[in-house]
């Protein structure tokens, strides 16, 4: 499947991931558009719920991204969301979804060239892992 | 050490032994009302009953194979708020531990209940119970235990039971033990917390040691239900293992979340798939269709019930009442346990163990887990 174009819905929070993504238009940097971005206030706010429905919408890839530890603007709202990250990826991986398709990164602010390189990395990994199972298979 | 006697059983008499011993708690004078699975005087059915009147106690049935709920909602229901008396209630192992979680969700306190546990043999799906008690009338309960003594667990037993590895309450105040005694002589009475051997002191019961083969008792039922544990794991993990036999394997839901309203711990008054984030334009609907093809209706069953598996899995006692609240039949106990053994291991919990234990999504550490962050 060549002409195959991921779709990677990214939870992003407001204070570090989407700066960064807001210094990395700024500063012209260019990363893959299949990365679609979701503002969110904290990445502690990120029910399981959102991944689970972006993977049965289709998405071939989640990725949950915020502040670096101890930089969270809520405290620990990022160490809230990392133990939900590791419940999902206990129960999605039991109906076949890879766990390279659901990733939790921390981009500070700052960190606008991180960013662009962590979108360019991803897209390339999930577009070679292919498409999910919920775009293949019709899900009820 | 706990406290341990042993009293005598009358005539071959166990449910009569039983309920002989209740109507000396409720008469202890600190109990005002227990609650105890109860014959209903209208119909041979067995449900839970908060019985003041020790007369009423004629009924009691604490071993008869049926499980119309989990109790530990009503005992939730019972407890959040101070009643302004002492209750007792007999529970099962599984409904023990549910309580445990709703307490330390905070949906229930363990202030004014004593909680008495007898060693569990299991019990039917709803279907199964009503159908057996129809034919077997007031013996169907010494039928059933006699059966279960035997070593065998009974076809009819839920999966859920047949695959527990909980048989024992432990998480009682006060312990009725049947197993490694000769039940059809004695019974094992053991007090396990401090609120147990107050209780324990007011019955006037006289110490005793525990029978020399409970332990071994305990072990070779445990080991059973085990190996049948393990081979329904495997069995289910292989049968979920991709999207398309997921799919398959929940086929037959018709959303009607029965399975959420009979689960113990699924305590939300207000659960998200009726609130208005579900209640779609109609015109999203034909969005769907057109983008998909085709959409299954009532859309969203895959997503209801992996958000269900994320949101309580963790607090999954395995009691089964998901399977028996199905009408359809789908194997709901075995997809929610064998999900939950492995997010609750994940976290090295277990539902239900102790109050102490923090459930594992309403906490963290700052150093932790750190193999999932990143994309290496």
């Amino acid at each position: 499947m060549t002409d195959f174009e991921p779709t990677i819905i990214a939870f992003v929070c407001n204070w570090c991931t989407y700066t960064a993504a807001d210094l990395a238009g700024t500063s012209r940097l260019s990363y893959p558009q299949n990365v679609r971005l979701i503002r969110v206030m904290c990445t502690g706010m990120v029910d399981p719920q959102y991944v689970i429905k972006a993977f049965l919408e289709g998405a071939d890839g989640v990725l949950v991204s915020g502040c670096h530890p101890g930089d969270c603007h809520y405290i620990n709202g990022n160490f809230k969301a990392r133990r939900r990250i590791k419940l999902l990826k206990e129960i999605l991986p039991q109906f076949g979804f890879e766990p390279e398709r659901l990733r939790l990164t921390w981009i500070g602010a700052s960190d606008g060239i991180r960013f662009a390189e962590i979108m360019r990395e991803l897209s390339a990994q999930i577009r070679s892992l292919g498409p999910g199972g919920a775009k293949l298979n019709m899900v009820i | 050490m706990a406290k341990t006697a042993q009293i005598d059983v009358k005539a071959q008499d166990i449910p009569g032994s039983l309920r002989g011993f209740l109507r000396s708690v409720l008469e202890s004078g600190d109990i005002r009302a227990i609650l105890v699975p109860l014959h209903l005087p209208m119909k041979n059915t067995v449900m839970p009953a908060l019985v003041s009147d020790p007369e009423r106690l004629k009924d009691a049935d604490p071993l008869a194979p049926a499980f119309p709920m989990n109790t530990a909602k009503v005992v939730s229901r019972l407890t959040h708020k101070p009643s302004g008396g002492k209750i007792a209630a007999v529970l099962r192992p599984c409904e023990i531990r549910a309580f445990v979680e709703l307490v330390k969700l905070k949906q229930g306190k363990t202030d004014e209940i004593v909680i008495i546990g007898a060693d569990c043999p299991g019990a039917y799906g709803n279907r199964d119970y009503l159908r057996f008690v129809a034919e077997n009338g007031t013996e169907s309960t010494m039928k059933f235990y006699r059966d279960s003594l035997s070593g065998k667990d009974s076809e009819k037993l839920s999966s859920a039971c047949k695959s527990c590895e909980f048989p024992v309450p432990e998480g009682a105040d006060l312990l009725i033990g049947l197993l490694g005694s000769d039940t059809e002589k004695q019974v094992m009475i053991q007090a396990l917390t401090p609120k147990g051997e107050e209780l324990f002191g007011k019955l006037g019961l006289s110490e005793s040691a525990e029978p020399p083969g409970r332990k071994a008792a305990v072990e070779s039922l445990i080991a059973r239900r085990k190996a049948y544990r393990d081979k329904m794991f495997a069995e289910t993990a292989q049968s979920v293992d991709s999207i398309g036999k997921l799919t398959a394997y929940l086929a037959d839901c018709v959303n009607c979340y029965n399975c959420r309203v009979a689960c113990p711990v699924c305590y939300c008054k207000e659960c998200v798939f009726v609130t208005d984030v579900f209640d779609h334009d109609p015109s999203q609907y034909l969005k769907w269709a057109e983008r998909k093809g085709a959409v299954k209706m009532p859309a969203d069953t895959l997503f209801y019930h992996i958000t269900r598996l994320a949101h309580m899995s963790t607090a999954c006692v395995g009691c089964g009442q998901c399977s028996n609240a199905c009408p359809n039949d789908i194997r709901l106990a075995e997809l929610f346990r064998t999900v939950a053994y492995r997010t609750q291991k994940a976290f090295d919990y277990e539902a239900g163990r102790s109050l102490e234990e923090a459930p594992p999504l309403s906490v963290f550490r700052e150093a932790e887990f750190a193999e999932i962050e990143g994309i290496k």
